[in-house]
């Protein structure tokens, strides 16, 4: 192996918890995997919760932490969707793997190595219901000498008999405190400069989610160097900037149809994100005052179909028109239905 | 050589238009240290030239050494193997693809070749530099799995491999990927820079350059510096001396859209209908995308229209495009609009006019 020059090494995976003690903010999982850690026994687990929230790091560190280092790489067995995961692979690979019978253990490491594998679906959610289906029956079969650990965002496209045969841990987002002190800990490591107000940008624009606001973080750190304000976070995460959502609004609001347009033709000309917009576009709206509620949920409507219509791919300017012109039509109380629809 | 690529500034210190990302982008590669990232941007705002200059900040002047390689892949797919035809563009240190040319399999582009690519560690290892750079353009026409499988690769390799990804729209990207690289928004160069450019342009070639025909081509590219280039290029060549009064041929496609605009104001008739789907279909067989037809039938259209209609006819626009980005033949969807639209307009010309 070539050196890994530690510089170049993202913060991401430097700071993550090498041990599951030091797994921040998920305590009803520490807590059982610490005492999986004393007993060496362990139920078939399934992480979930949104991203960032440590379950890969979670998985790898009782991992290494029951087989240590030596004899890992027979022990564990890391999938994730990189690698080919179809019907094909679990029938195979998988299969062979948990097949494998393993010695009891030697304690001579200091490592409680008992007597199993483990194999770590990462990303689980995106395995095919076929794969996943042939995973239930190899899971029980071989009990005796594997563990698996599933990894997903949205337990919802787990199928019900795997969701069944494990514990689950749900993985909640990190609390603001949380993610200050692990935030403040890494600036001090660093030797970075961050006022408080960055630092609550920094929780606000990362909404619960420690690796983006460290991946912000270190961003803004190698663009702007060591003392960061909160203006560089928001530049490097690619939110827009109040004013230019709160000037599509004020055209929406205008009920001039041109008006919005121009905007949103600068908007797109600008290069945001129109996802992104859509968010911030919603909170904009259900914060002021001057729209009743009926608007508002007129236009929240609509916010949902144009985001269901991007992600299936649809053309971004388009969308936002489309979402400009709802605007316009519920601000000024225009009839539901189109006039003309023949 | 056309002008676009003539005057493509080649370092970072050259760069004009994003200065202040050129500047920050070049204090990020001196310090030794580069995460992914990710450029996004409207087409013509300079992403790729960015990137260039980049790697060649990186690199050196080895960086623009690039060679075509048109190579086969085998990769194992399950029971059966399938050969994958894709160009590269490489240079020593880094290798550029487009994985979007591959279609349908563009999952196992990412997951075999990159891994392949992020394997092969550069061998020279007393250069400074540890890691090759991969570029990878149009990620946001790549499949939801390619996506997916994209996530964890680049994390496994990060030591030994950059990935630069460029593309349009961010919103097309998953959030994974975008929390893993550093985000570069690149805005369309404002009308004035435009200006600016041309002008310099101008003064490298020898031209006299009226300012008010160049306000004019700046205005007429919609933000996109490339097509003023282009269209500058072409009035080079259809009148010189410039007068300030000389027309700026517009696209012979938006030409011929406009035309279709105005066909569908006079008539709304099935036999009108009739006329204007041969019409789409010489766009459609001259390779013009078919969202970039319906989004000018639009702007064309909504010039014409009053305010109450535009609302009506903007929801249906997109209502269609995303109809067509989900369907299969794009002639159907856009056919559909115009249909659409033109019972809307009959419907409000019966109802105003009775």
């Amino acid at each position: 192996m070539a050196p890994i020059v530690q510089s170049s090494q993202p913060w991401v995976e430097k700071y993550r918890p090498k041990q599951v003690k030091d797994v921040a903010h998920q305590d009803e999982v520490v807590r059982v995997l610490t005492n999986t850690l004393e007993t060496g026994s362990c139920p078939h687990m399934l992480f979930y919760g949104p991203p960032g929230t440590g379950k890969t790091t979670t998985a790898l560190a009782i991992a290494h932490q029951l087989f240590g280092p030596e004899i890992y790489k027979s022990r564990v067995l890391e999938l994730n969707a990189s690698d080919d995961r179809g019907i094909n692979v679990v029938r195979t690979k998988i299969k062979d793997f948990a097949a494998v019978a393993v010695g009891t253990s030697q304690h001579k490491s200091g490592y409680p190595c008992p007597p199993y594998k483990i194999i770590v679906l990462d990303e689980a959610d995106s395995m095919t219901e076929d794969a996943q289906n042939a995973l239930r029956r190899t899971m029980e079969t071989y009990t005796k000498v594997t563990r698996f650990i599933f990894i997903c965002n949205y337990i919802s496209r787990i199928i019900e008999p795997l969701a069944s045969r494990c514990a689950k841990f749900r993985f909640k987002p990190l609390s603001e405190e949380i993610m200050s002190s692990r935030i403040l800990y890494i600036c001090k490591e660093e030797g970075l400069n961050l006022d408080s107000e960055a630092l609550s940008t920094l929780s606000s624009i990362s909404q619960g989610d420690l690796r983006r606001a460290i991946t912000y973080l270190q961003s803004a750190a190698r663009l702007f160097g060591s003392s960061i304000s909160s203006k560089d976070l928001i530049s490097v995460s690619g939110v827009i900037p109040e004013e230019v959502v709160q000037a599509l609004l004020a055209a929406c609001k205008s009920g001039n149809f041109d008006l919005a347009n121009k905007e949103v033709n600068n908007f797109i000309a600008e290069g945001y994100p129109v996802s992104q917009m859509l968010i911030q576009l919603f909170e904009a709206i259900v914060e002021t005052d001057d729209i009743s509620d009926e608007q508002k949920a007129r236009i929240s409507k609509k916010l949902g179909e144009a985001d269901k219509c991007l992600v299936d791919g649809a053309d971004e300017y388009l969308q936002l028109l489309d979402v400009a012109s709802n605007t316009i039509r519920a601000c000024c109380n225009m009839p539901k239905e189109f006039s003309y629809e023949g | 050589m056309l002008w676009v690529d003539k005057y493509r500034p080649k370092t970072l210190d050259h760069i004009t238009v994003h200065e202040e990302i050129a500047q920050n982008l070049k204090k990020l590669v001196t310090e030794q240290d580069c995460p992914h990232l990710l450029f996004y941007g409207p087409p013509g705002s300079g992403k790729k030239t960015l990137i260039m200059a980049l790697l060649r900040q990186m690199f050196g002047v080895s960086a623009e050494k690039v060679k075509v390689e048109n190579r086969t892949w085998k990769v194992d797919a399950g029971s059966r193997s399938i050969d994958i035809e894709l160009t590269t563009l490489s240079s020593v240190n880094h290798i550029e693809l487009s994985p979007g040319d591959a279609g349908f399999q563009d999952r196992y582009i990412v997951q075999e070749i990159i891994k392949e690519m992020a394997k092969n560690r550069p061998i020279d290892t007393k250069g400074k530099k540890g890691f090759k750079v991969l570029v990878l353009n149009e990620v946001d026409k790549l499949s939801r799995e390619a996506q997916h499988s994209l996530r964890r690769t680049m994390e496994k390799y990060s030591s030994y491999c950059r990935l630069i990804l460029c593309c349009n729209s961010s919103s097309r990207v998953t959030e994974a990927i975008r929390s893993r690289c550093l985000n570069v928004r690149i805005n369309a160069p404002s009308e004035e820079q435009i200006v600016r450019t041309l002008e310099f342009i101008g003064k490298k070639e020898g031209l006299q350059l009226p300012s008010d025909f160049a306000a004019r081509i700046a205005e007429k590219s919609n933000r996109n510096l490339r097509r003023a280039i282009l269209s500058l290029e072409t009035c080079r060549v259809q009148q010189y001396p410039f007068s300030s009064k000389q027309t700026i041929p517009p696209m012979d496609w938006e030409e011929y859209i406009t035309e279709i605009a105005t066909d569908i104001m006079k008539e709304q008739s099935p036999k009108r209908l009739f006329q204007v789907r041969g019409k789409l279909y010489e766009l459609l067989i001259n390779c013009i995308p078919p969202e970039i037809i319906l989004k000018r039938l639009l702007y064309e259209l909504l010039r014409k229209l009053d305010a109450e209609l535009k609302l009506e006819v903007c929801h249906w626009a997109a209502y269609y495009e995303h109809r067509m980005r989900l369907g299969q033949k794009a002639i159907f969807h856009i056919e559909a609009f115009v249909a659409k639209f033109m019972s809307i307009y009959k419907g409000f010309l019966i109802a105003t006019f009775g």
